[in-house]
């Protein structure tokens, strides 16, 4: 074999390979779908949405659970969207470059690193016993806006960072303050940027199970929450609470769960591939 | 001749960009309602120190200035001078057209609307005045709502020119305004500054010869930092005083 065949030779082997490795996460996310779509959509069905939880498999349903996610989504965009957007501005526009902020930038991007569990313990200490909220969800809500916290920050800087220079100092130039030229040229230029990060990291935030639980938040809650001081329950922690029974009737019950809460998931993620596409669209520098 | 007035004026001005030492002792006084070319050599200081009128520069960390910027006689780095109100009185076009990713009519009106101004009519009768300035009025009057974004280059740098317009202001700074776009374009702009002195102070900088004997008045070439020379625009054609001027005018060097 002369050297450039073997050289060819390696260069399709590795293809192969790559091919192998982009494949292999979606095929066992296929067939882990189609599993639980095998499972799970034919326990799907009003009664199953409408239904209150059960210890029988047969009339258990998730009302309680999606309506908890709902509030809990809510909530949480509520709380962390104007905290994460202001940091951003600040951070991105206002601050001076100094080693004070940049301290603050590398452990903004270290708390997105730290484990969702972290979180659960911290808001269990803070928002549950010293602010005295209880198993809540607005307890939940504020633990889940921390963690999402530094996401949001990080998007938004980012969003902001690719509104060109040229824009402010148009602005400027008009005699524009700073807060008018974040306010009438920079906000509007990458909102939809802002808008796709604080959607994926609420899509993050509905999947989490381990905080709320730290937190308190049961399994069996037997009404929907009315008010944010009220106590939930979530989906993935539903689905957590079925898989762990010994009744296959259960894991069927955790299937049809799963594919509700994937379902939002997906849906979420959806609206931010969609807006950040548009904004793509619409904005050409 | 009628009495020439001082509407720009520098006197010691040295400015640094953290240790950089960028402007060099320079002194300069501008009459109004005429056109002065800052030329000079890439990097020799001419937008740092067209930036310091309005104070761009403001922005910049580490940017200082020391000396004096005179405009109609007050220092504009006062403590008690508003930027903003500064801004009002200079406008500035930039190298690159940068419309506000908004509609046409948006962006005449965007500086009137930063100081409050909201009624309709006011805002429409301000934009037809400056688009008209600007030799825009008849290609844009009946897409006012399109964005500016779908302008062609020459039309976008014609529209800062107007949004600039709209403020009233009595200066009107230029950096290379005309160098992003094509001969016609450039044609049209150069006209329209020739249209404009006569009610404003405006200075340009421009990498091209041609263009600064056409369009102005006085010319002032820099050199690294130093304001080597300044005078009528023609002196400075025909006999510059000094070889360094002779030398980039000529071609030599630049
Ligand atoms: N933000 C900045 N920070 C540090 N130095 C700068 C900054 N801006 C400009 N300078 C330096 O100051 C000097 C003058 O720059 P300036 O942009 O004023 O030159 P210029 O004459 O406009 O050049 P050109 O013709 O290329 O536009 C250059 O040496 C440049 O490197
Ligand atoms: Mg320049």
């Amino acid at each position: 074999m002369t050297n450039s065949e073997k050289n060819r030779l390696k260069d399709k082997a590795f293809q192969v390979f790559g091919v192998f490795c982009t494949f292999i996460g979606l095929i066992v996310l296929a067939v882990f779908l189609f599993d639980i779509a095998i499972e799970g959509f034919s326990r799907i069905d009003w009664d199953f949405l409408t239904s209150l939880p059960s210890r029988r498999a047969s009339r258990a349903g998730i009302l309680t659970a999606w309506v908890g996610t709902l509030w809990i989504l809510v909530l949480t965009a509520i709380i962390a969207f104007p905290l994460g957007v202001s940091a951003g501005i600040y951070l991105e526009e206002y601050s001076k470059k100094n080693r004070w902020t940049n301290f603050l930038e590398i452990n903004i991007s270290n708390l997105a690193g730290v484990p969702s569990i972290i979180y659960g313990l911290l808001g269990l200490e803070i928002f549950v016993r010293q602010m005295r909220l209880g198993g809540s969800l607005l307890a939940g809500a504020l633990t889940l806006s921390l963690l999402i916290l530094p996401i949001i920050i990080v998007t938004t800087r980012e969003a902001i960072k690719a509104v060109p220079r040229s824009i402010r100092d148009g602005s400027f130039a008009l005699g524009a303050s700073k807060w008018q030229t974040v306010w009438n040229q920079v906000l509007p230029a990458s909102f939809g940027g802002i808008l796709t990060g604080i959607i994926l990291s609420l899509s993050r935030a509905v999947g989490e199970a381990a905080p709320l639980i730290v937190i308190g938040a049961l399994a069996y809650v037997p009404f929907t929450p009315d008010s944010p001081l009220d106590e939930f329950t979530v989906l993935p922690i539903q689905i957590f609470n079925w898989t762990s029974r010994p009744q296959a009737e259960f894991l069927t019950n955790a299937a049809g769960a799963i594919i509700v809460l994937l379902a939002i998931t997906f849906l979420l993620n959806g609206i931010a591939v969609y807006l950040r596409n548009r904004q793509q669209r619409k904005v050409k520098w | 001749m009628n009495k020439k007035t001082t509407k720009l004026e520098a006197k010691e001005l040295n400015a640094y960009y953290g240790d950089f030492h960028a402007l060099k002792n320079i002194n300069i006084a501008m009459e109004e309602k005429n056109v002065t070319a800052f030329i000079g050599p890439s990097g020799c200081g001419k937008s740092t120190f067209l930036r310091t009128f309005n104070r761009m520069n403001d922005y910049i960390d580490g940017f200082r200035t020391e000396g004096d910027i005179l405009l109609d006689g007050r220092d504009i780095y006062a403590k008690d001078v508003r930027v903003d109100e500064l801004r009002k009185e200079v406008g500035m076009v930039f190298q690159k057209p940068n419309p506000f990713p908004k509609s046409i009519f948006e962006n005449v009106v965007y500086g009137l609307r930063i100081q409050g101004i909201k009624k309709k009519a006011v805002l429409e009768e301000a934009a037809e005045k400056s688009l008209r300035r600007s030799a825009l009025w008849e290609e844009v009057k009946d897409k006012m709502d399109k964005s500016a974004l779908a302008l062609s280059g020459g039309q976008q740098q014609r529209l800062c020119i107007a949004r600039a317009l709209a403020i009233s202001p009595s200066v009107l700074l230029m950096d290379e305004p005309a160098s992003a776009l094509d001969p016609l374009s450039t044609a049209k702009i150069e006209e329209l500054i020739y249209e404009l002195k006569n009610e404003y102070t405006i200075v340009i900088v421009t990498h091209n010869m041609q263009q600064a004997g056409r369009v102005s008045d006085h010319t002032a070439f820099f050199y690294m930092g130093e304001l080597v020379e300044f005078s009528k625009t023609k002196t400075m054609f025909t006999s510059p005083q000094d070889n360094r001027t002779q030398n980039y005018i000529t071609g030599r060097f630049g």
